[in-house]
Parts: C-alpha cells; structure tokens; sequence
C-alpha cells in the first residue's frame, strides 16, 4: 500500500484536536463537579447574607458536622442490614436535622443576642463559633482521617463516560441545580419567603407590618443548615474521607465563590462557584496546580475591582 | 531609658537564671514538643505515649546520674508559628534536652530557639535534608533518616525495579513532600534513564484533585511519584483509580500509615510507600509495644520507635555524660552506642543516626508489606 502523506497528516491533526477536545472536555466537567461543591455551601454563607448580612463563618462547620452525622448513622444502619439507597436517604434525612438544630441553636446563642450591636461583633462571634465547633467535633470524635462509605449509588449508564465524569459527580450537580431553583422558588413565591425577602430590605419594616422576624431569620438559619448538611453527605460520599476540618478549607472556597458570584444573590452563588471550579481546573490543566489558588484570587479580585457588589450581586447603597 | 531596659533585662535573666537553678536541679527535664491536636496529631502523641514510657523505663532503673527524669509536654500542631511558642515556653520552663518536633516545617522554625539556649533538640520524624545536612544546627538530631535517603531508595525503585521511562511527579507544596519530590526528580534527572514527564504541587486540603489527575492521564507516565501526607495520596490515588488510571502510585514516609489504608481502602491496594527498616523482631521494640499495650490499651502509633529510640538516646548521651551541658551530651550521642528499638545506634557529625535507614513497602490485601 502507498503512503499518502496528506491523509497522514489528515488523521493526525484529527487525533490531536479530538484528544485536544477531549481534555478540554474532562477539565471543564472536573470543573464543573468542584464548582458544584463550591456551590452547595455557597448557598447557604448567600442565603444568610441576603437575610442578615451576616458572613456566618460557622457555616463550614455545620457543612463538616451533616457529614459526621451521616457517617455515624450509615455506620448504624450498615450494621442493622440496611440497603444502600436506604442508608442514603435516612443518614441524609438524620444529617439534614441534626444539622439544623445546630444552625437554629447557633443562631439563637451566637448570633440573635448581637442583632442591634455593630456589625463587627457578629462576625466575630461567628469565627468564634467556627472554632468551637471545629475543635468540640475534635474531642467527642477523633482527630483522624475517616473513611467516609460511598453511599452514592454506581450508574451503570455512566460507566462509558468515566474518563469525564462519575455517577457521584453526576448526582452532585444535579442536586445542585435543583437546589437553587427550589431555594429560588420558595424565596420567590411561598409565604416565608416573602417574608424573607421583606426581612432582608428592612428588619424595622418588617417587624411593623407584622411579620415575625426571629422567626423568619431561625428559618433561614434552618434552611441554610439543611443545604451544608445535604452538601456534606454528598461530598464526603465523593470524596470518601472526614474530618474535623474539611469545613475550613471548603467554606472559605465556597465563601469566595459567594462573594464572587454576588453575596446575597442565590443564582449568584451558584455562578461564582461554577466560574471559581473551572477557572482551578483549567489553570491546572493548561498552566500549572502550582497557581491554582493564585489565578482564583486574581480572577475574584479582577471581578471586584470592575463589580464591586459580585457578578449578580446589586449593588445598593448602605443600609445606615 | 536604656538603664531601664537593662534593668528590666537583668532581672529577668536573674530570675530565669533563679528559676533554672531552684527547679532544674533535682530533675533532668525531658521536653516532648509536636502535634498533638490538630488534622496531623496522629503523627506527634504516639511520641508522647513513647517518651512516657522511655521515661517511665529509666526512672525505673534508677534515673539518669542519679536524677529522676521529668517530661514537659508541648503542643505545636506542627505548625512552625506555634511550634516558636512552645520552643519558647520548654526553654524557659528549663528544659535540659528536646524530643521533638514532629514536622519538619515546625522543627525548623523551633531550632534556632534552641540553638540560641544550647539546648539539644532530636526528632523522631523530621526528616527534611537540610535540618542536618545544612550544618546550621549543631544542636539537632534524628532518629529517622533524611528526606534524602528516601529519595535514593524511591528513584532506585523506579528505574530499576519498575523500569519506568516516564514519571510524573506531584507534591503538597509543603516543606516535606516538596522537599521529597525535588530530590527524586533531580536523581531521576541526574542518572537519565527517565524522563520527568510533569512535577506540580496540589494545594493541600481541596476538596478534589480531578484536574491534576487528569493532566497526569494525559502525560501517561509510567508511574506517579508523590510527595506528602495520606489526606492527599488517598484522595488522588481514588481519583486515578475511579478514572481506571492503574499506572503504579509510589509514595512516601507520610503514606506509609495505617489511617492511608483505612480511608482509601480498596483503591489503597498495590500503592507503593517508602518507610523505616521493620523492627519487628527487636526486644527492645516488642518490650515497648507490650509496655504501651499494658498502659495505653492500644497498638502504638506513627514513629513509635523512632520517639522511644529517641528518648533512649538522649537521657543516655546525658547519663553518659554525666552533665546537661551541650557539648558534653553532643559528644556523648557522636561516640557511645545505645541500644534502641531501632537496634544499637549512634549519630553522626552531622546529627542523623547512623544505621536506619529505608525500605519500600507496598499495599497488599489492606496491609503494608515490605517489598523484596
């Protein structure tokens, strides 16, 4: 058979930009999957800030106690004989209270007795209370890295795509997404919603036109711990492994995510992290992982410098 | 204003001189500094429980010159900002020798502390090359072998036991995995059989590693050389295996723990880790282990020995020196064997014990196994 360089050099270039294509495909979805992680806590430090502009720095930490929860109960519940989807949605279900009752307890003893001091005193309560609850997990459980179960159920239908993406990710963004647009709903159309929403323009007001606003703030405080503890059960599912200090690092991703996208803005949280997931994985992929965090950086402050409020954030004047 | 400045100088020297002379006579103090709370803790109180018991030993058998040996526990949760602090506090709590500290980062920070009060300081698994190599701490010792010893033995895995061609490297960017990371890449580069196809750090503690992963996919190396602790080898050796990567996963000292096997589980078997020569047959080790299992209820941890031959050695050095002072003891640990649960050893001019040394071990039905 005669070599023919042209139809060589045809499927060469072609195996070079499929190839191209593909790695551009696995850095976007990888990034994709990090951005949706990003995104679950994220939620939640907007959510509280729209309501209160409070930056509850305790978030990570409720993030980190759902997934201790969630393994404590699937240990159980493994042990009782429980199938897997069973122990998934019950351990979810115990992480999802458990959790709250700490956002709703935090909130009443950190936070609800600083309401009228300035706005300085809360933050600090808030760091105050991330550390107790880093280091009060640190003596009742243990130091150690443990192994988390991986309570996510396999899809088959996504074995061929494994190179780009895992039935683990997968689930994550899909929770995701449907997680802001229920958030986005209940702030839009329900009763407490509305509410919220009154709460957030004006506590005062409020307050005079009858609405309960203690409780419309342990509400958000509720919901807002629910999103961290659902987030820890799929994330540690994923990641496989706990400890006493995830919640650290991850909320103070999902926090620049938040302030990136617009704090207070529910569809910016979500944006930011997607936009903070990829510009890590393609800086990793094309540059170097080495800069990972320095390109994240400048891009937030690139974005702040020419929208200071974030990316959907509005910028309004300052409630004085 | 400068006589009170001296004022105030003088009188603390005075009392701190008082202190030293009032407390540290009838006990040789025996400081233990390391991480004993924090995410690396599991590396630091197994040598507390070791000095407890060394200390326990000797003071059973009559002290060291006839004193009773006193511990002075110190936490730095290997971070070098706090490990200054309790460098500080051990000193002028009269500390007469240091065992410690547990993270090469934190060491670093703590030695010139020590240097400034002539206090010998010994670790027993800071393993960073240049704490001895560098000769700028005549007042440090170890009883693990540098960084550098395991980078031999590492790269001599590779390209003569793998026969790889290719490798890709990735560290944490901390003191210990770069550090680790560096010298294997510059053996590799050095004997030029193999190429160094990628080396990066990964941000320690993200909540995932799939970007890097799948750049080392693209660079198809023969195998993956990492450096740093198992939070991060158990996340990137399940991301490699969740993408049906099975290129070999080699590692280090800070891998070679049980608690790697337990979190990565199934995706932990066939991964490679470099560790300390198996003491598993020495009396002085089982008499430890058997000691720790009568007081604590458990299994010792991560450089049990290493901190008991530690102990060992330097309330020996003082015994034989029969003083505290510095350069009787340095000189005491240069010269007189001792016999240790690492075997009988002694150290050398530059402060790293001669004869422990590395082997390479691998994961095998959920156990670590040394590799013939």
């Amino acid at each position: 058979m005669e070599a023919c360089p042209y139809d060589f050099i045809v499927s060469k270039v072609r195996a070079y930009s499929e190839s191209t294509m593909e790695y551009f495909l696995e850095l976007f979805f990888g990034g994709l999957t990090r951005g949706s992680i990003y995104a679950l806590i994220a939620l939640g430090y907007t959510m509280v800030y729209g309501i209160i502009e409070l930056i509850n720095f305790a978030h990570g930490e409720i993030y980190m106690i759902g997934a201790f929860t969630a393994l404590i109960v699937a240990g159980v519940l493994t042990a009782l004989g429980f199938n897997s989807v069973a122990i998934l949605i019950l351990a979810t279900i115990v992480a999802v209270i458990y959790s709250s009752a700490y956002g709703y307890t935090i909130e009443k003893i950190a936070y609800r007795p600083l309401r009228s001091a300035p706005r300085l005193s809360p933050l600090i309560s808030a760091i105050g209370m991330s550390l107790f609850l880093q280091n009060y997990v640190l003596l009742a459980q243990t130091s150690d890295f443990l192994p988390f179960p991986e309570l996510l159920p396999h899809f088959e239908f996504m074995d061929p795509y494994y190179a780009i993406m895992g039935s683990a990710e997968l689930i994550i963004i899909l929770t995701t997404v449907t997680v802001m647009i229920a958030l986005s709903c209940m702030i839009k159309f329900t009763k407490i919603g509305k509410a919220m929403r009154a709460t957030a323009q004006s506590k005062k007001m409020a307050m005079l036109v009858g609405v309960n606003v203690d409780k419309v703030i342990s509400m958000t405080f509720v919901t807002g711990s629910a999103l961290a503890a659902i987030g820890g059960v799929l994330i540690a599912s994923h990641i496989g492994q706990i400890n006493f200090y995830i919640g650290f690092i991850a909320g103070i991703k999902a926090f620049t995510a938040a302030v990136l996208g617009g704090i207070g803005s529910i569809p910016g949280a979500v944006l930011g992290s997607l936009i903070l997931g990829w510009t890590e994985s393609f800086c990793t992929g094309y540059i170097s992982s080495d800069y990972e965090d320095v390109f994240a950086f400048a891009l937030l402050v690139l974005i702040l410098i020419f929208r200071p409020a974030g990316l959907l954030g509005r910028s309004s004047t300052q409630k004085v | 204003m400068k006589k009170l400045i001296a004022g105030i100088v003088a009188t603390a020297c005075l009392t701190i001189g008082l202190a030293g002379v009032s407390f540290g006579a009838d006990t040789v103090k025996l400081a233990v500094v390391g991480a004993h709370s924090g995410d690396l803790a599991s590396y630091g109180l197994p040598t507390v429980n070791a000095a407890k018991l060394a200390v326990a030993k000797v003071n059973a058998e009559g002290g060291v010159m006839g004193k009773q040996v006193e511990l002075i526990v110190q936490d730095d949760q290997c971070k070098p900002e706090l490990a200054t602090n309790a460098a500080t506090k051990v000193v002028s709590e009269g500390a007469d020798v240091v065992l410690g500290h547990i993270c090469s980062g934190a060491t670093k920070a703590a030695l010139g502390i020590y240097k400034d009060a002539d206090i010998i300081c010994m670790s027993p698994s800071a393993t960073n090359t240049a704490l001895t190599a560098s000769g700028d701490y005549p007042n440090f010792f170890r009883t693990i072998a540098s960084d550098d010893d395991q980078a031999i033995v590492e790269y001599e895995f590779v390209l003569n036991t793998l026969g790889a061609k290719t490798v890709a490297i990735i560290h944490d960017k901390g003191d210990y995995g770069k550090g680790f990371a560096t010298l294997v890449k510059d053996y590799i580069e050095k004997s030029g059989k193999a190429e160094v196809v990628l080396f990066e750090g990964v941000t320690p503690g993200a909540v995932d590693y799939t970007a890097v992963v799948q750049k080392v996919r693209r660079a198809k190396p023969d195998c993956v050389v990492f450096g740093g602790y198992h939070p991060e080898a158990s996340k990137i050796v399940t991301t490699m295996r969740k993408k049906r990567m099975k290129t070999p996963f080699l590692s280090e000292d800070g891998v070679k723990d049980d608690t790697f096997i337990k979190v990565a589980r199934k995706y932990a078997e066939g991964v490679y880790a470099t560790g300390p020569i198996d003491v598993s047959k020495n009396p002085i080790h089982l008499e430890a282990v058997e000691a720790h299992k009568k007081e604590f209820g458990s299994e010792p941890g991560a450089f049990f020995d290493n901190a008991y031959a530690a102990a060992l050695a330097l309330l020996n050095g003082i015994d034989k020196a029969g003083t505290t002072e510095f350069a009787a003891v340095k000189k005491a640990l240069q010269t007189e064997f001792v016999e240790t649960p690492l075997g009988r050893i002694k150290f050398d001019s530059k402060g790293d014990a001669e004869g422990v040394g590395f082997l390479m071990y691998q994961v095998r039905n959920g156990q670590f196994v040394e590799v013939e």
